[in-house]
C-alpha cells in the first residue's frame, strides 16, 4: 500500500519535473534558430533516418487496412466506401499514433541513448565546465528536430497508407477505383488533415521531451543509459495513446 | 566534409519528401482538389420559422449538385424566425428569385442541408438578395407528437358519443 | 609562506549528500603558481572537492574562493565566466564524440569567441604540438588510444589559456609511458604558462615527484598537508597507510561483520 502511494508520488514528481525542462526547452528554442545547422543535422538523425521504417510500415498498415475494411464494408454492401474509411482512419487516427509510436522506438531511443552516453563519459559535464550550456548546444537541438521531424513523417505515414490500402482495395480486392477516390474526396475534409497534423505535432513535442528528459538525466552508468532508453520507449507509448485518447475526445 | 553533404541532402530530401506527402494528402484526398483560392461567390437570405439542426457549413444544394454553403445562421426578434445566409458559387448565378429553399436531411438520420427548387421568375437571385418561399425542417418530435395526437383523436371519434359525427378530423 | 592570496581559499566548508556528511570545517588554501595534489583513500570527496571549487555543487555553509570570486553568492553567469578561466581535464577525457580531434580542442574557442578561423587554427594546432598530438588533429576519439585521448582532453583544457588547470585522476589506467607522459606534462605546462595546477590523484609515487604541495584527506578533512618529504616523514597513523601502501591501519581491511567464529559454525543462515 505504501509503495503504491510511494510511487504515485514518484511519478507526479517526475511529471513536474519533465514539464519543468520542458518550458526550459521551448524558453531557449528561438535562441536555437540562429545555430539552424545543429538543428538540421537533428532533422536528418530524427527524421530522414527514420524514413525507412515509418514507409514500410505505413505501406503495411494501409494494406492490412485495404484487407480489413474491405472484408468488414463488404457485410454492409458498402465496399465503396473503403476509399473514406481507408483515409480518415489513417490521417485522423493511425498516421499519427502508430507513426508516434515507431518514432519513440527507433529515434528516440537513438536520442535518449545519444544523451545518456554523453552524461555517462563526462561529456554533458565537461561542456559545463566549459562554460557551455549543454542544454542549449545538445539537448534542444535534438528536442526540435524530433518535433519539426514528427509531423512530416506522419503525413508520410499516411500519404503510403493510402497508397497501401488502394493498392490492396483497387488493384487486388477490385473495388472500384472511381467510387474509392471519389467517395474518399466526399468525405474527407481539411479539417480532418488539420486535425492528424495537430496530434502529430503534439505527440512529437510529448516524444522528444520524454526521450531527451531520459537521456539528460539518466544515471551515468551502462546499465543507466539502458534504463533511460526503455523507459523512452514504455513512458512515449503510455503517453501517446493517453494523448490521443484527449485529442480525440477534445476534436469531436 | 563529405558528411555534412550527405546530412544536408538527406534532411532537405526528407523535409521535400514530408511535405510533398502533405500536398498530396490534402489535395488528392480531399475534394477541395488543386484549387487553392476559394472561388468568388455570393450571399442570399432565407428566413425559416425552424431550422432544426442545420449547422453553419451545411452544404446547399439544387437538383443535388453542391452550389454553396450556409455560413451563418441568425434570429430575427421581430419575426422570430431563423435568418439563414447562404454563400453560393458566382457560376451558379441563374437562380429564379422565386424559387424556393428547403431544409433536408442527408440520408436516414445525417445532418439537415438547405436544397433550392428553381422557381419560374426572369430574374435571378443576385448577392444580398433574399428567398421568399421557405419550407422548415422536418422535426421528429413534432411528428411524433402530431401521431400521437391523432391517435388519440380517432380513438375518441370510434367511441359511441351522443353527437352523432363520426367523421374524425385530419389535421396536418 | 607568501602573502600573495591563495587561488582557492577555503575555510570552514561543510557539505553533506543526503545527510551523509562529506566535509567537516575544511580549511585549505591552495598557492598561485604551483601544482598542488590532492590525494585520499576512495570516498573520501576528492572528486566532490572539485565539484565544489567548479561550482558544480554548493556547500552548505562555510567559504570558498576561487581566483577572487566567492563561489558561495556567485550566480550561473558570474559561474560561467569563472568557468572559461579554468581548464578541467576529466577522468575518462571526455572528449565529444562526434567531432574531431581538432574539433574538440576547437570546441570552446568557437563557443566562446568570435576569432577567425585561421587564428582558430593557429591556436589549436599550437596546443596540440604542445601536448605531442598535431599530427593526429583529423582522427575521431574512439580511433584514439586512452593515453592519447587524455592528452587531447589537456589540450582542450588549455586552448583558452586559463589560469587553473585541474586534472581529476588523470593517470587511472595509464601504461608507464602514457603516465610518464601526462606528468611530465603537468609540470612543463604548470611552469611555462605560470598556471596553478590542482592534481586529484591516488598515485602517490608518481605524483610525488612533481608536486609542490599536497593535501592527503581522509575523514572529512585535511589529514595531512606539506610538500611530499614533509607528508613521508609525517607520523599519522593514517598518512603512513596511506603513504606507504599499507593493507590495514585507520582505513580497516575488513568491511564491518558479525564474529567470523560465529558465522561459520552457526546452523542456519539466520544472521
Amino acid at each position: 500500500m505504501r509503495d503504491a502511494w510511494q510511487s504515485m508520488i514518484e511519478t507526479l514528481e517526475t511529471l513536474g519535473r519533465e514539464v519543468r525542462f520542458l518550458i526550459r526547452l521551448l524558453i531557449l528554442t528561438p535562441a536555437a534558430f540562429l545555430r539552424f545547422n545543429l538543428i538540421s543535422a537533428q532533422i536528418y538523425n530524427a527524421g530522414a533516418l527514420s524514413l525507412v521504417i515509418i514507409m514500410l510500415s505505413g505501406m503495411f498498415v494501409g494494406m492490412v487496412l485495404g484487407l480489413q475494411g474491405y472484408q468488414l464494408l463488404r457485410r454492409f454492401g458498402s465496399e465503396e466506401a473503403l476509399g473514406s474509411a481507408a483515409a480518415i482512419g489513417l490521417v485522423k487516427e493511425l498516421a499519427p499514433v502508430m507513426t508516434a509510436l515507431l518514432f519513440a522506438g527507433r529515434a528516440g531511443t537513438a536520442l535518449a541513448s545519444e544523451l545518456g552516453l554523453m552524461r555517462a563519459t563526462d561529456q554533458l559535464t565537461a561542456m559545463e565546465m566549459m562554460a557551455v550550456d549543454p542544454v542549449k548546444r545538445v539537448v534542444v537541438p535534438r528536442f526540435l528536430g524530433g518535433v519539426i521531424a514528427m509531423p512530416l513523417l506522419s503525413a508520410i505515414f499516411a500519404a503510403i497508407g493510402i497508397y497501401g490500402a488502394q493498392l490492396v482495395g483497387v488493384q487486388i480486392m477490385r473495388v472500384d477505383s472511381g467510387s474509392f477516390w471519389s467517395q474518399m474526396r466526399a468525405s474527407v475534409a481539411l479539417s480532418d488533415i488539420n486535425e492528424g497534423i495537430v496530434k502529430s505535432c503534439i505527440f512529437g513535442v510529448a516524444c522528444s521531451l520524454i526521450a531527451v528528459y531520459e537521456g539528460y538525466h539518466a544515471s551515468p552508468t551502462a546499465e543507466g543509459v539502458g534504463r533511460a532508453t526503455t523507459r523512452t520507449v514504455v513512458t512515449s507509448a503510455v503517453v501517446i495513446l493517453f494523448l490521443d485518447y484527449l485529442l480525440t475526445a477534445a476534436f469531436l | 566534409m563529405r558528411k555534412t553533404h550527405t546530412l544536408n541532402l538527406g534532411t532537405g530530401a526528407f523535409v521535400l519528401l514530408g511535405f510533398a506527402a502533405l500536398f498530396y494528402l490534402t489535395t488528392q484526398t480531399t475534394s477541395r482538389g488543386l484549387s487553392f483560392s476559394t472561388p468568388p461567390h455570393y450571399e442570399v437570405i432565407a428566413k425559416f420559422d425552424n431550422i432544426g439542426d442545420l449547422k453553419v457549413g451545411a452544404p446547399v444544394s439544387m437538383a443535388g449538385v453542391e452550389i454553396g454553403r450556409v455560413v451563418n445562421i441568425g434570429f430575427d426578434t421581430k419575426e422570430y424566425k431563423a435568418v439563414v445566409t447562404m454563400s453560393l458559387n458566382a457560376q451558379y448565378n441563374q437562380i429564379p428569385t422565386d424559387s424556393d429553399a428547403s431544409i433536408y436531411t442527408q440520408g436516414l438520420l445525417g445532418g439537415k442541408f438547405i436544397g433550392l427548387t428553381a422557381g419560374g421568375a426572369d430574374t435571378y437571385l443576385k448577392d444580398k438578395d433574399h428567398i421568399d418561399f421557405t419550407q422548415s425542417a422536418f422535426v421528429l418530435e413534432n411528428l411524433i407528437g402530431q401521431m400521437l395526437a391523432n391517435f388519440g383523436k380517432s380513438k375518441a371519434d370510434s367511441e359511441p358519443s351522443p353527437a352523432p359525427e363520426a367523421k374524425p378530423e385530419k389535421t396536418k | 609562506m607568501n602573502n600573495i592570496a591563495p587561488i582557492v581559499d577555503i575555510r570552514d566548508l561543510n557539505y553533506a549528500v543526503g545527510g551523509r556528511p562529506i566535509f567537516n570545517n575544511l580549511n585549505m588554501k591552495f598557492e598561485r603558481g604551483k601544482v598542488i595534489a590532492v590525494m585520499g583513500p576512495s570516498g573520501t570527496g576528492k572528486t566532490t572537492l572539485l565539484r565544489l571549487i567548479t561550482g558544480q555543487v554548493t556547500a552548505s555553509s562555510g567559504f570558498i574562493e576561487v581566483a577572487g570570486e566567492n563561489l558561495m553568492t556567485l550566480r550561473r553567469r558570474g559561474l560561467y565566466a569563472l568557468r572559461r578561466r579554468m581548464g578541467m581535464l576529466f577522468q575518462n577525457g571526455a572528449l565529444l564524440t562526434d567531432l574531431s580531434v581538432f574539433e574538440n580542442v576547437a570546441f570552446p574557442l568557437r563557443e566562446h569567441t568570435d576569432l577567425p578561423e585561421r587564428l582558430i587554427r593557429l591556436l589549436v594546432l599550437t596546443k596540440l604540438e604542445a601536448v605531442g598530438l598535431r599530427g593526429a588533429a583529423e582522427l575521431a576519439p574512439a580511433e584514439l588510444s586512452g593515453g592519447m585521448g587524455r592528452r587531447v582532453a589537456l589540450a582542450r583544457a588549455m586552448v583558452m589559456d586559463p589560469d587553473i588547470l585541474i586534472y581529476d585522476e588523470p593517470f587511472a589506467g595509464l601504461d608507464p609511458i602514457s603516465l610518464g607522459v601526462i606528468l611530465r606534462l603537468i609540470r612543463r605546462l604548470n611552469d611555462a604558462l605560470r598556471i596553478t595546477s590542482i592534481v586529484v590523484s591516488h598515485d602517490v609515487q608518481e605524483i610525488a615527484t612533481v608536486a609542490d604541495h599536497v593535501f592527503l584527506l581522509s575523514g572529512g578533512g585535511v589529514a595531512a598537508s606539506g610538500t611530499p618529504q614533509e607528508l613521508r616523514n609525517n607520523p599519522s597513523e593514517v598518512v603512513k597507510q596511506f603513504v606507504g601502501g599499507l593493507a590495514d591501519g585507520p582505513v580497516p581491511f575488513h568491511y564491518p561483520a558479525a564474529n567470523y567464529f560465529e558465522q561459520l559454525l552457526a546452523r542456519d543462515r539466520a544472521d
